[in-house]
């Protein structure tokens, strides 16, 4: 069997909607979308499993959370061998929880940096974009105003044509 | 167009009685809590319905789409506001007639010098705190507010008779609102101080405006879910999608967690500087063991259950967790409004008990009753509006 693969044009991102739609009731696989700007409803649409992002950013989160509350213990309270713990203002400072207050905007902000960073990071990674990455996108036109489905067929391609031109590509 | 169920009505009717007795009793019984009860009870329902004028607005200037569906619901609540201000200019009128004594620096002779009752600090800020001033302001803040929120009720049902953009009633809603929005800045800021924050006079806070802001927005935005959430439940509001649901719950979460923010970087800094005649204010709240519960509590209710409850997608899109999840929010404001004025006003002999819960009760009756009577009023299909479809179809 030869496998062709089709690329199919659109100008508006409705249409491509609308044809991901018709494509997939008549279950035929769509192999990618490559579009300039992102689609509402289009990840639905092709039947993407849901973004497991939102899960590493709560692991991040907590992970700077810990990381933010055990910087702020050892530089303010312990200290090497309870050595140097700071005494600013003649606050209490001698145990973690009546200084919690201060300590709030400290595990708050690194609880937003690596949430923030690491998310960033992982999303590159997860899209393979590492510095002098190029583009997977088959026709540079996608990064301007033109949105291409990527459909793979096996034997006649005629018919898969035709139903495309139906739906308004071209 | 809304049909008020038989049920509903007896509901809030019944609400309506049960506040009626309790505010008698707690009048007879100890008058001074009870006006203490009703300023608390009434702020928090001013709160709500000019926040949602605030919404109305908002969603005019931003040339917003996503709401179209639901702007009745806003609509509705906004009508609640007239009785509330009334009340408070009731209030208001009654502290300065001395017929009651929320406002400390009203006494006779507290800026007198050589009265006995003379106040050197409150005798300072007689330039700002003085009867006719303070009735002044109330008022104009009161009428500002009432007419815009009636400006905004007309040009919605006309837009709906016109529809379109330009020169017509939308692009007049948006002037309204930009002037509203402008007002409100100030006056929201302005009513908390005079409403609230004089009530502790020899303290201050200059986030203080922010902090009622965001409460507002925070119980705003729940009843406005909250009435969706009924609405819809009830048959009405069929274009209502769960997306629109999703992005209110976004925004209770939002505010909730900027409540927390206001109310954390006040008690923060405060805690932080140590300063004699700043940390009073906590000291009542957090020394006084009949406010310690309550304060620790409200703040657990108002922060730590939406970040868990309505952190995740799945969740907010999931009506029956949603309402569990306003409604403790509702109640954890709630408490918070009593803290905003119970230690200043009772010091150490403010208890939140039934009577306060009654009277409570009873305004959520009144609220429901006025709220449901004027969604009998108008369609709650919207027709014609330039962003309907947009608002049907949107997708998050």
């Amino acid at each position: 069997m030869n496998k062709k693969v089709l690329y199919a044009i659109f100008d508006d991102e409705e249409i491509l909607l609308e044809s991901v739609k018709v494509l997939r009731s008549k279950e035929i696989e769509i192999e990618e979308v490559y579009s300039p700007f992102p689609v509402h409803g289009l990840d639905v649409a092709l039947g993407f499993k849901e973004t497991r992002m939102a899960i590493t950013a709560f692991i991040y989160g907590c992970i700077g959370l810990s990381f933010g509350g055990l910087l702020i213990y050892y530089i303010m309270i312990s200290g090497v061998g309870k050595s140097w713990p700071m005494n600013i203002g003649g606050k209490p400072n001698f145990t973690f929880y009546q200084n919690f207050p201060a300590f709030v905007p400290i595990m708050f902000e690194c609880t937003v940096l690596f949430a923030g960073h690491l998310m960033s990071l992982t999303y590159f990674f997860r899209n393979k974009l590492y510095p002098g990455a190029t583009t997977t996108s088959p026709d540079p036109r996608t990064t301007d105003d033109k949105f291409l489905m990527e459909i793979i067929v096996e034997g006649d391609d005629n018919k898969m044509r035709k139903l495309l031109k139906r739906n308004w590509c071209f | 167009m809304y049909k008020i169920s038989k049920s509903s009505l007896i509901l809030s009717i019944s609400l309506i009685v049960i506040g009626l007795l309790s505010s008698i009793y707690a009048f007879i019984d100890d008058a001074h809590a009870a006006w203490t009860s009703l300023v608390f009870n009434n702020y928090f329902f001013l709160g709500i319905s000019i926040f949602a004028v605030f919404f109305v607005a908002l969603q005019h200037v931003a040339e917003a789409g996503w709401s179209t569906v639901i702007k009745r619901v806003p609509e509705a609540i906004m009508t609640f506001l007239p009785y509330a201000c009334g009340i408070m200019i009731f209030i208001v009128v009654a502290a300065l007639m001395h017929w009651n004594h929320i406002y400390h620096w009203l006494e006779p002779g507290i800026m007198t010098v050589g009265s006995e009752n003379y106040d050197k600090i409150i005798a300072g800020k007689e330039a700002y705190l003085n009867p006719i001033f303070f009735l002044v302001r109330s008022i104009i803040y009161v009428v500002v507010w009432i007419y815009c929120a009636k400006r905004l009720r007309d040009i919605s049902l006309q837009g709906d008779l016109e529809g379109g953009l330009g020169d017509k009633a939308y692009s007049k809603g948006i002037t309204v609102s930009a002037w509203f929005i402008v007002f409100f800045a100030v006056s929201s800021s302005m009513a908390a101080w005079d409403w609230i924050m004089s009530i502790d006079t020899h303290w201050f806070s200059t986030l203080f405006g922010w902090y009622i802001f965001s409460e507002w927005a925070a119980i705003g935005f729940t009843t406005i879910l909250l009435f969706c959430l009924f609405l819809r439940k009830q048959g009405y509001l069929q274009d209502l999608n769960q997306s629109i649901i999703h992005d209110l719950g976004k925004w209770v979460f939002a505010f909730s967690v900027v409540w927390t923010y206001m109310w954390f970087s006040q008690f923060m800094l405060i805690w932080y500087a140590n300063i004699p005649e700043e940390v009073t204010y906590f000291m009542e709240r957090i020394e006084l063991p009949n406010y310690n519960f309550l304060f620790w509590f409200s703040a657990g209710l108002n922060f730590v259950v939406p970040t868990i409850v309505l952190m995740s997608r799945d969740s907010k899109r999931n009506s029956n967790n949603l309402i569990v999840a306003c409604i403790v929010i509702l109640i954890g404001h709630w408490i918070n409004s009593y803290l905003l004025f119970a230690p200043g006003t009772l010091h150490d002999h403010g208890h939140l008990g039934f009577k306060e819960i009654g009277m409570g009760l009873g305004f959520v009756g009144l609220f429901l009753l006025i709220i449901f009577r004027s969604l009998t009023k108008r369609s709650l299909n919207i027709k014609h509006h330039p962003f309907l479809e947009e608002s049907k179809h949107l997708h998050t």
